[in-house]
C-alpha cells in the first residue's frame, strides 16, 4: 500500500536522507575542528563549480552508472549481484586485449570492439555464478563475491606473468598507443567549438547514458523485461505463468555482468591511465550496489545516484586538497554516511513522512 | 565562487601563475602517508624541511588511480613548486604532466622520467645491501643467512643481489636462502606470510634474515626475534622494533631525497635529471644505534667501513641487478 505521491517517494525522501547524512557529516567535521559550511562549500564547488570539477565528477559517475545499472538489472530479477567488481575487472582484461592488439588503428574501430569485449568478458564472469544459482541453487551472493577474489587473483597472475612490460616494476600493461584512446569530452567539445578543461571524462559517458535508456526499454518495454520483473516479484507465480527460472536467472545475470563490464571501458581506455593496471576497478563495483539501492533500480535514479557519488568522489578529493586536516579516511566517512542514510536507513524517514502525509490527507478531507 | 575562478583560471592559464605560490608539494602513493615505511619516510623528510625552514608544504594521499594525474596537475596548476611524487607507479602520469608544466620542477623517487624539468631519484640499494650482507655473514654462526623479499620485481632482486655479494665477500662459503613473499602488491603487506617464510628459513639453518618487504617485513623481524635469531630491517631504521634482535637496518634515505628536493626547489637550485643516491651521497647505509651496538662487533664495523670506503671511492663496484637483469653470484 503505497500512500505516498510518486514525487515524495522518488525525490523528497532521498533528499531528506541526503540532508540528514550531510548534517551528521557536518557534525563529524566540527569534531575535527573545521568549519562544516566551508567544507560543504568546497565539496560542492570542487565537484560542480567548474568544467574541471564537472569533468571529473562525471568521469567517476560514468563508472558508477554502469555498475549501478548492473546491480539494478539483477535486482529486478531479485538477484543480488555483488560481483560487479570481478566482472568489471575481467572485462578490463578483455578491453586491454583489444586495445593492445589494435592500438595502432583508430578509436572508431577500437571502441565498438572494446564494448563487445567488455560485455563478453563481464557476462562470462557472471555466467558461472548464474549457472550455479539456476541449476544448483548455490546462492548468488556467496558465489559472486567469491568470484571477485578469483577475478582479482587471475588478473594479477596475468599482469605479472603475461602482460607486464619486461623489466618494469609495476604489474601493469604497457601504455596503449594513441589509436586506442577513446576521445575525451574536452576533445569532443573542441569538435563543436566549445572549450572545456582537460579531464578524464570521455565518450564512455555518452555510452553510459545510452545504456540507461537501453535498460529502461529492456525492463519496462519488452517481454523479456516483463518476465524478469515478474520473476523478481514472485518466482512461483512466474513459474506458473510459464516463465523459466533458469532462463531468467541466466539472462538477467548475463546482462548484469555485461553492464558491469562496460565500466572497464571508462577506466582502461577512457581515462588518463590508458593501460590495464592492477585493480583497475577500485571499488566501483561495490559503489554500484549503493547506487542501485539509492536509485531504486530505475535508470534515472541510478544516473542521479551515480552523479551524487561522482560529486562525493571528486568533491572529496578537492576537500582533501583544500583542507589538509581532512584526510582521505574522513572523506570515506562522509561517503559512508551518505550510503548509510540513503540506503540502509531509508525506512527511518519513510515512516514519519508517510504518517505526515496521512494526517495531512485526513486534514484535507 | 571566487576560489573556483582562481582554480579555473589557473588551470586554463597554467605556467603563468607558477611563480606566485611556491610552496612545495608531495603526493603519496596508494599505501598512504602513514605506512611505517616508504611513504612515511617521505613525509618525515618533508616535515623535517618544514621544521627547519619554517616553511609549509602541501600533501595529498591518493584514493584511486585516476587521481595520479589529477593531483599532479592540480598542484602544478596551483603553483606548487617543486612537486615530489613517491614511487614508480607515478612514472607515466608524471611524464605527461611534466611536459604540460615546463616551468614547474618535479621529483620522482624510485623511477626515471626523462623530462627536462624532472629529477629522477634512484637509490643504490645494492650498495647498502652489500654492507648489511657482510654483517649478516659475519654475525652468522651457522653459515646460513636468509633474504625475504616483498613482491618479486627487479627492484627487490637488486636488494637481494647486493646482499648476496656482500655476504659472499665476508664469507665465501656462506649459504644464502632467498624467498619472495609473492608476485602481487599484497606481498608488501603480508606480515603473516613473511613470518612463515622466515620460520622456514630458520628451519633450514638461517640465523640472520634480511627483509626488503615493506609491511611484510614486520612479520619477518617478529619471527626472527621469536626464533632467537637476528633480523635485518630495511628502508627506515627498524632497530628499535625488536631491540637486541635486529642486527642492523639497511637505510634507504627517502626522507633525504624529499628533503633535498624541497630545499633545492625552494632555493632555485633544483638540478634535474638523474639523481643517484648511493653510499657516497649518503642515500643508503646501515643503522647503528643503542639498540644494536651490542650486536655489532668491532671487527664487523672495521670490515664494513672498509668496504664502504672502497665502494665510495669506486674501488669496489657492487653489481646492480637492474643494469642487466642478472646477478653474477646467484
Amino acid at each position: 500500500m503505497n500512500v505516498l505521491p510518486k514525487w515524495v517517494d522518488i525525490i523528497l525522501i532521498p533528499l531528506i536522507n541526503l540532508l540528514l547524512a550531510l548534517i551528521v557529516a557536518g557534525i563529524v567535521v566540527i569534531f575535527i575542528g573545521e568549519n562544516p559550511v566551508e567544507a560543504m562549500r568546497l565539496l560542492i564547488v570542487g565537484a560542480l563549480g567548474s568544467s574541471y570539477g564537472i569533468g571529473f565528477t562525471l568521469f567517476y559517475a560514468t563508472s558508477f552508472v554502469f555498475t549501478g545499472l548492473a546491480v539494478a538489472v539483477a535486482f529486478h530479477a531479485s538477484l543480488f549481484n555483488i560481483g560487479g567488481e570481478g566482472q568489471a575487472g575481467i572485462a578490463g582484461l578483455g578491453v586491454a586485449i583489444v586495445a593492445l592488439n589494435l592500438d595502432h588503428t583508430h578509436w572508431l574501430l577500437v571502441f565498438p570492439l572494446a564494448i563487445i569485449a567488455a560485455a563478453l568478458f563481464g557476462a562470462a564472469w557472471a555466467a558461472i555464478p548464474a549457472y550455479l544459482q539456476a541449476k544448483r541453487g548455490s546462492h548468488i551472493v556467496i558465489t559472486t563475491i567469491m568470484f571477485n577474489y578469483i577475478a582479482s587473483a587471475l588478473l594479477i597472475y596475468l599482469l605479472v606473468n603475461q602482460l607486464k612490460v619486461e623489466g618494469a616494476m609495476a604489474p601493469e600493461t604497457r601504455r596503449f598507443a594513441e589509436g586506442a584512446h577513446l576521445p575525451f569530452m574536452h576533445e569532443m567539445m573542441g569538435w563543436i567549438g566549445l572549450s572545456m578543461t582537460k579531464t578524464p571524462m570521455n565518450i564512455s559517458f555518452i555510452w553510459a547514458l545510452m545504456c540507461c535508456v537501453g535498460v529502461w526499454l529492456l525492463i519496462w518495454r519488452t517481454r523479456l523485461g516483463y518476465e524478469i520483473r515478474a520473476f523478481g516479484q514472485s518466482e512461483p507465480a512466474a513459474r506458473y505463468a510459464g516463465i523459466s527460472p533458469t532462463k531468467i536467472i541466466m539472462i538477467a545475470m548475463l546482462i548484469s555482468g555485461a553492464l558491469a563490464g562496460m565500466m572497464a571501458l571508462n577506466v582502461v581506455v577512457g581515462g588518463f591511465s590508458q593501460k590495464l593496471v592492477n585493480d583497475p576497478i577500485q571499488g566501483a563495483g561495490f559503489v554500484g550496489i549503493a547506487v542501485a539501492l539509492m536509485g531504486r533500480s530505475h535508470p534515472v535514479g541510478v544516473l542521479l545516484a551515480a552523479i551524487l557519488f561522482g560529486v562525493l568522489y571528486q568533491g572529496g578529493a578537492e576537500l582533501a586538497f583544500e583542507m589538509p586536516s581532512i584526510s582521505r579516511e574522513m572523506i570515506l566517512v562522509i561517503q559512508a554516511l551518505v550510503i548509510l542514510f540513503t540506503g540502509a536507513l531509508e525506512n527511518m524517514v519513510r515512516g514519519p513522512v508517510t504518517r505526515l502525509f496521512l494526517s495531512l490527507r485526513r486534514g484535507a478531507i | 565562487m571566487k576560489l573556483t575562478h582562481i582554480i579555473a583560471g589557473a588551470v586554463a592559464a597554467f605556467g603563468a601563475a607558477t611563480a606566485a605560490l611556491a610552496d612545495p608539494a608531495i603526493i603519496y602513493d596508494l599505501g598512504g602517508k602513514f605506512d611505517k615505511s616508504f611513504n612515511e619516510a617521505a613525509f618525515n623528510g618533508a616535515t623535517k624541511w618544514a621544521e627547519e625552514t619554517g616553511g609549509s608544504f602541501d600533501d595529498f594521499e591518493m584514493q584511486n588511480e585516476a587521481q595520479r594525474e589529477q593531483a599532479l596537475r592540480r598542484f602544478a596548476a596551483r603553483g606548487s613548486n617543486p612537486i615530489v611524487v613517491t614511487g614508480f607507479a607515478f612514472g607515466d602520469a608524471l611524464a605527461s604532466v611534466a611536459a604540460e608544466f615546463p616551468d614547474t620542477n618535479f621529483a620522482i623517487i624510485d623511477m626515471v622520467v626523462d623530462q627536462p624539468n624532472v629529477r629522477s631519484v634512484v637509490f643504490n640499494e645494492h650498495e647498502g645491501s652489500y654492507l648489511v650482507g657482510m654483517m649478516a655473514a659475519m654475525a652468522s654462526k651457522s653459515g646460513t643467512v636468509g633474504f625475504v623479499g616483498g613482491m618479486d620485481i627487479p627492484l627487490i632482486s637488486k636488494f637481494a643481489c647486493g646482499y648476496v655479494q656482500g655476504a659472499k665477500a665476508a664469507n665465501a662459503d656462506v649459504n644464502v636462502l632467498q624467498n619472495m613473499t609473492g608476485s602481487d602488491p599484497s606481498a608488501w603487506n603480508d606480515p603473516v606470510k613473511g613470518g612463515e617464510i622466515t620460520k622456514a628459513q630458520v628451519d633450514q639453518g638461517a640465523d640472520v634474515v634480511y627483509h626488503a618487504a615493506g609491511g611484510t617485513g614486520r612479520g619477518v623481524l617478529q619471527a626472527a626475534a621469536d626464533a632467537g635469531i637476528l633480523g635485518i630491517g630495511v628502508d627506515s631504521n627498524q632497530n628499535h622494533l625488536f631491540p637486541g634482535s635486529v642486527l642492523t637496518s639497511m637505510l634507504k634515505r627517502v626522507d633525504v631525497a624529499v628533503y633535498n628536493a624541497f630545499t633545492d626547489g625552494t632555493s632555485d637550485n633544483f638540478e634535474t635529471g638523474f639523481n643517484i643516491l648511493g653510499l657516497k651521497e649518503g642515500g643508503v647505509g646501515y643503522a647503528l644505534d643503542e639498540n644494536n651496538e651490542s650486536l655489532v662487533s668491532a671487527e664487523m664495523l672495521d670490515a664494513v667501513n672498509a668496504a664502504a670506503e672502497k665502494i665510495k671511492s669506486g674501488e669496489l663496484a657492487v653489481h646492480d641487478y637492474t643494469s642487466d637483469s642478472a646477478c653474477p653470484v646467484m
